[in-house]
């Protein structure tokens, strides 16, 4: 095809044009073939977690053999659970704040300073985002156990503020870096300091990234397995006690928790999206 | 007010002082402190201070340690692998096929969706669907293509590539989306101006610009399937434990803390090394746009 200029005359332009357009369409055609395979790939099994979590039979088989609101029923009058979820919510609370906290003076020292150690700093606070919790949950439970600290809630959300640092930072960061400088420059040749600055200039600039940081850090917070499952002390949070009925084998019950915790999370996107589209729909 | 002078003068202090104090007490600290009880000993049922080597020649010696941290490659490998496959396409579709922005965002949403959506359930489902009296065990011989339940699906290595492959492909997606969607379309239409086919721009301008996004998504999915323990616990078996599993059981079952250190000290080390090669690649692979 290279030499599709010097084809102009002995193809006609008409077919060479069709003969392209089959190729694209062809093409097309196997790229909706793959989007269809992720999307079903992706979804069909949350689709399989929901419908059994109304199916009337304890074994999971297909066909679904009847309806029923049985294991929502039974959800609600299990104290332990009820009290892991109020565990969770009191650490994915707790630990956002921290990280928001930590992480938004991080992205600003990332993005306005420099500093000799500036790469150090950046690769440490980044290394969460591909360090696998495992290696986060036990160096922290050495570190407690060595200096004497009982492990608890609280140990759990240090543990969750610092393995999800990354995502606030990146997500701050990408932020910061897309608002035009001369905003703050404007500020401060108005007289403002750089507090006032931050307060009155960045933070309503970068609002929205800070809802979506928080957001996402909450739920991940909410749904961490391998840090809390070295640093919690009695207590257990959602998911550690999903986790250990787990154990115990498939039941329906887990279903109904899950199919739960599946429509929490698409509300919560939903508000992310909502506020984030027009950051987006602006980007290109 | 006071506090706001306070916080005027000490503001680039304070920025830089509160993440830096952070990352000492509960990174550096504990790694630190990992590093150290790596050399301890174990003598039951205690552990006692001491520095030898003995716990990382025990992981070298013993081959049992050398076989399971190459399964765990293995796996980790086949799941980037897997993702990188259905993510490539999926995101070169959305970036140059796809002109409804609409439907654009709905799809990308609907790949990252998934993370917001409990990690341990996305396992946990697998685990109903492929049981011997699970979903597709039932589901096939309802329809007549098997007469009796099958064991094959779960508790193997297959079972385990495809879960992980469900839970961190979000990963792989996002950062080869971000790097295609940076591509100024003028590049792929001068190089369809100069005479190249689709697939000859898509070999020649597309990939080779998309390559950070492909190493960054290989990176972290290879990073995250390498340490995962909970996957391999619920649709792994006895041949599918991960190095993971192994660290998990030294802090449990095993009560030998100074061995499951060592362990995540090699863990920490081989995550390091592969992200270092990952920033080297994307450094020196480079092209300002």
């Amino acid at each position: 095809m290279s030499n599709a200029a010097l084809n102009h005359s002995t193809v006609p332009r008409k077919l060479r044009r069709s003969r392209a357009a089959r190729a694209r369409l062809a093409a097309d055609s196997g790229f909706v073939v793959i989007i269809s395979i992720v999307m079903a790939f992706l979804y069909v099994p949350i689709a399989i977690l929901v419908i059994f979590s109304f199916n009337d039979n304890r074994s999971l088989t297909w066909p679904p053999s009847g309806f029923t609101l049985n294991w929502y029923e039974k959800l609600f009058n299990n104290d332990q659970l009820l009290v892991a979820i109020g565990n969770s919510f009191y650490v994915a609370g707790c630990s956002t704040a921290l990280t928001l906290l930590v992480g938004v003076p991080a992205a600003m020292a990332l993005h306005r300073y420099r500093f000799p150690g500036k790469t150090v700093f950046r690769r440490l606070l980044l290394l969460p985002i591909a360090l696998p919790g495992i290696v986060t949950g036990i160096s922290m439970l050495n570190m407690f156990k060595m200096f004497g600290f009982n492990l608890s809630l609280e140990t759990v959300i240090v543990g969750h503020a610092t393995a999800l640092l990354a995502v606030v930072v990146t997500q701050v960061f990408a932020r910061l870096q897309r608002l035009p400088k001369s905003l703050a420059e404007a500020s401060s040749d108005l007289g403002a300091n750089p507090f006032q600055t931050f307060i009155h200039v960045t933070l309503p600039n970068i609002r929205t990234a800070l809802l979506g940081a928080g957001l996402l850090s909450f739920v991940l917070s909410f749904d961490e397995i391998p840090v809390t499952f070295f640093l919690t002390g009695r207590d257990n949070t959602l998911p550690m006690y999903i986790y250990s009925t787990m154990r115990r084998g498939v039941t329906p019950e887990i279903n109904a928790v899950g199919t739960l915790i599946v429509f929490t999370s698409l509300i919560l996107i939903t508000i992310s999206v909502v506020f984030t589209a027009r950051d987006w729909t602006g980007r290109k | 007010m006071m506090s706001q002078a306070f916080f005027a003068r000490h503001a680039g202090k304070l920025v830089l002082g509160i993440p830096i104090l952070w990352i000492i007490l509960f990174m550096l600290v504990p790694y630190g402190v990992l590093l150290t009880y790596s050399f301890w000993l174990k003598k039951y049922p205690l552990f006692v201070p001491a520095f030898q080597f003995g716990n990382y020649w025990t992981l070298l010696s013993d081959p049992q340690y050398i076989k399971v941290l190459l399964r765990t490659l293995k796996i980790a490998a086949l799941v980037s692998a897997a993702s990188l496959l259905l993510a490539y396409p999926f995101a070169y579709y959305l970036v140059f096929r796809l002109k409804n922005t609409t439907m654009r965002l709905i799809l990308f949403m609907a790949v990252i969706a998934p993370l917001w959506i409990s990690y341990l359930l996305r396992a946990y489902v697998w685990k109903t669907i492929l049981g011997t009296e699970g979903i597709l065990n039932s589901f096939l011989m309802s329809i007549g293509m098997i007469d009796e339940p099958s064991g094959i699906f779960l508790y193997n290595q297959f079972a385990m590539v495809l879960t992980l492959t469900y839970i961190f492909i979000p990963f792989m997606v996002m950062p080869i989306y971000t790097a295609l969607e940076k591509i100024p379309p003028s590049f792929s239409e001068a190089s369809a101006d100069l005479g190249m086919s689709d697939f000859q721009t898509f070999l020649k301008v597309t990939l080779p610009l998309s390559m950070p996004g492909v190493v960054a998504g290989f990176t972290m999915t290879f990073c995250l399937s390498f340490g995962d323990f909970i996957a391999p616990f619920l649709v792994g078996g006895p041949d599918g434990q991960m190095v993971a599993n192994v660290m998990a059981s030294q802090f449990g079952s095993a009560l030998n803390w100074p061995l499951g250190s060592a362990l995540a000290v090699v863990m920490l080390i081989i995550v390091l090394s592969i992200i270092s090669l990952s920033d080297w690649f994307e450094q020196s692979g480079k092209v300002e746009l």
